[in-house]
């Protein structure tokens, strides 16, 4: 299972539009084991489209490799790579039946009738396609559109990995759960290898083993789901994963404590010096910001408490910066008056927006 | 109150009605007014009744004869023309480029013929084509061919329908190329990866993303072949002989060569009538398309 299938060695992506020059990807090294479900999370326009067509090989990396089992594939044109892709928008064949859709990359690749029928019968029946086969498919709603589309890189046997670029955008909101959940089955089912691209935290971190976060061109953090949330290598990760994200206060590091405004926090891990001219700052997430009573800790000014159901979050201000802070349960705010507790195993401390180290203690 | 509301609505459309009756019904009904009478010198005119229509419509009339086998000649010219400008249009805009400067420089030069008056076209070919001093007429004899289209009737056909294709395949051209451009690039990605061939994309993917601009451009250009008149008649004035007399050219002969004023307004009302339900009928399938279509969206 570990053995590594896609491997992206120093990929480098520069556009030319106009004159100008666009990094849309700065030296991305990944690798994408055999059987993984991974996501590729950022924000639009991080890269994250363009790497997944340089996977599959719409567009040609300016710079790197790209491996497939070992073997170069960089100048391998896409169609005899072992990949299928499934895109934003449905792409369906629209004067063709679901049926001859389903055959249609089969049939370009000259398989015999009775293994297209038999194969196209198999996959409509694991995608609950059976009932439209004979239908066209430009009558069927976007959902079914996207199974088609789906199908048509699962039928065939050569494909080792399927590239999903944001699929369910265009999916209604309760379709959208009954779609992952049936991608997620698929993956166990038939132990292909997925890569899903997505702007949405929570379905990268809902169905996928590992995530990559990219951001402007850079992967940024790749791990588990956990790893993002434990440990954000970045503070882009910690905004961006979690919601809300990590909470990020401008600090001074002195020895074993930040200073924040006036308040000294205490780290619990002793930091070497940081050169004066870097950003640092104090990441802690809001989930280990406990809202407290007047003398509980930190004093800060409430501004709002959001209700979100399952929890209650505080917007409040230590010493003039936002902080997001769990309200636990039966606290009652009284006024603007509070304090925060934070939990010191899970402070990190960034300088210019990377995680950095404690030193040795 | 509110009827004297009403009534000054038809102040507001008065405007239109005038314009219409000046540009549209006065001139019409003058031509109508011909069409069911004779008429001789001194503006004495006589009531011939549907005379004149039942002669345009019997082959064995003179008058008969010569309209439809104009007619027979018109429509073989737009099966022909229609034929090879669409198909040559659709490849035309496949081997379009589609985007970089060269898209510029391909719009601007398709677009030239379009912009040359019909007159001029017609000027062009006619000294292009002739033997004597045309580059066309002259290549074509010294390479042994005997082309002259004054004497010859397929020279005067092949010229006036290759005439007609240098003019109006642009159209036909910018059309497709239109529809090709409104294909999401997802497409073209996704036939990459199902390994679909050229000619399957061309089948599966371009050529139903065109159908809707294809039958708007066979429909323009059944229309206008149909009542083509300047070109062949620059040309060739119609001959040799009758042989490249299109239903409009014959027309201009009855009406202002002859001045038989009363055959030519009943064969005006009758061409104009059969390019009228030729459109109706081209109208009702374009609609019809476009509503099943819709029905079938709706369906699921």
């Amino acid at each position: 299972m570990s053995e590594s299938l896609i491997a992206l060695a120093g990929i480098k992506k520069v556009f030319y539009t106009d004159e100008v020059e666009t990094h849309a990807l700065s030296d991305i090294h990944l690798e994408i084991r055999r059987g993984e479900y991974l996501a590729i999370a950022g924000p639009s326009g991080c890269g994250k489209t363009t790497l997944l067509n340089i996977i599959s090989g719409l567009i040609v990396p300016s710079r790197g490799r790209v491996q497939f089992d070992g073997r170069d594939v960089t100048a391998l044109p896409t169609e005899r790579r072992n990949i299928a892709q499934v895109f934003q928008f449905p792409v369906i064949y629209d004067t063709l039946s679901v049926y001859e859709n389903l055959a249609f990359p089969l049939r370009n690749r000259g398989t015999d009738r009775r293994t297209i029928d038999a194969r196209v019968r198999e996959i409509a029946q694991l995608l609950d396609l059976s009932g439209v086969l004979d239908h066209r498919a430009r009558g069927l709603t976007a959902d079914v559109k996207q199974k088609v589309s789906l199908g048509r890189g699962l039928v065939r046997s050569d494909v080792a990995a399927i590239l999903f670029d944001e699929p369910l955008t265009v999916i209604d909101p309760h379709l959208k759960l009954q779609l992952r959940a049936m991608l997620k089955q698929l993956h166990r089912q038939l132990d292909l290898t997925m890569i899903y691209v997505t702007h949405d935290q929570t379905e990268a971190l809902t169905f996928a083993d590992e995530v990559v976060v990219m951001y402007e061109g850079e992967v940024v953090q790749a791990g588990t789901p956990e790893e993002l949330f434990e440990r954000p290598a970045h503070t882009f990760v910690g905004w961006f994963i979690g919601s809300p994200g990590m909470n990020l206060l401008p600090c001074r590091i002195d020895g074993t404590a930040a200073v924040v405004g006036g308040h000294r926090i205490g780290l619990g891990r002793r930091y070497a010096a940081l050169p004066a001219d870097r950003r640092i700052e104090l990441g802690v997430r809001p989930e280990y910001t406990i809202l407290a009573g007047l003398n509980g800790g930190l004093p800060v000014r409430v501004r709002r408490v959001d209700d979100l159901g399952r929890v209650r979050i505080a917007k409040v201000e230590l010493a003039g910066h936002p902080v997001a802070a769990i309200v636990p349960d039966g606290l009652a705010i009284d006024g603007e008056e509070a304090a925060i507790a934070l939990d010191s195993n899970r402070l990190h401390v960034y300088a210019d927006g990377h995680l950095v180290a404690p030193a040795e203690a | 109150m509110d009827k004297q509301t009403n009534q000054r609505g038809w102040l507001l459309v008065l405007p239109v009605v005038v314009i219409v009756a000046f540009s549209a019904i006065l001139p019409l009904m003058t031509v109508v007014n011909y069409s069911v009478q004779d008429t001789f010198g001194n503006n004495q005119f006589f009531w011939n009744g549907v005379g004149w229509f039942s002669e345009l419509l019997d082959p064995r009339s003179e008058l008969g004869a010569r309209f439809l086998e104009a007619l027979w000649r018109n429509l073989l010219f737009s099966a022909i023309v229609l034929a090879i400008e669409i198909p040559l249009g659709v490849l035309v805009a496949l081997a379009m480029p589609r985007q970089g400067w060269t898209v510029a420089f391909c719009l601007v030069v398709m677009a030239l013929p379009l912009l040359i008056p019909w007159n001029v076209v017609g000027t062009i070919w006619q000294i292009f084509g002739r033997p004597d001093i045309g580059l066309l007429g002259y290549t074509l004899n010294s390479l042994g061919l005997n082309y002259n289209y004054v004497s010859n009737d397929l020279d005067a056909w092949a010229t006036v329908i290759v005439m007609d294709v240098w003019h109006w395949t642009s159209l036909v051209a910018l059309l497709c190329y239109a529809g090709l451009k409104s294909i999401p690039d997802a497409y073209y990605q996704a036939a990459q990866i199902d390994g679909a061939s050229r000619w399957a994309v061309f089948k599966a993917i371009q050529l139903p993303k065109m159908n809707r601009v294809l039958l708007i451009a066979v429909l323009l250009r059944f229309m206008d072949s149909f009542m083509i008149y300047t070109e062949p008649f620059v040309v060739t004035g119609g001959g040799p002989g009758n042989s490249t007399t299109f239903v409009s050219i014959e027309l201009v002969k009855i009406a202002l060569g002859q001045f038989d004023l009363g055959k030519a307004a009943a064969l005006s009302l009758v061409y104009n009538l059969i390019i009228l339900i030729v459109c109706w009928v081209f109208y009702t399938i374009m609609t019809n398309a476009g509503t099943e279509r819709r029905a079938k969206e709706g369906v699921a």
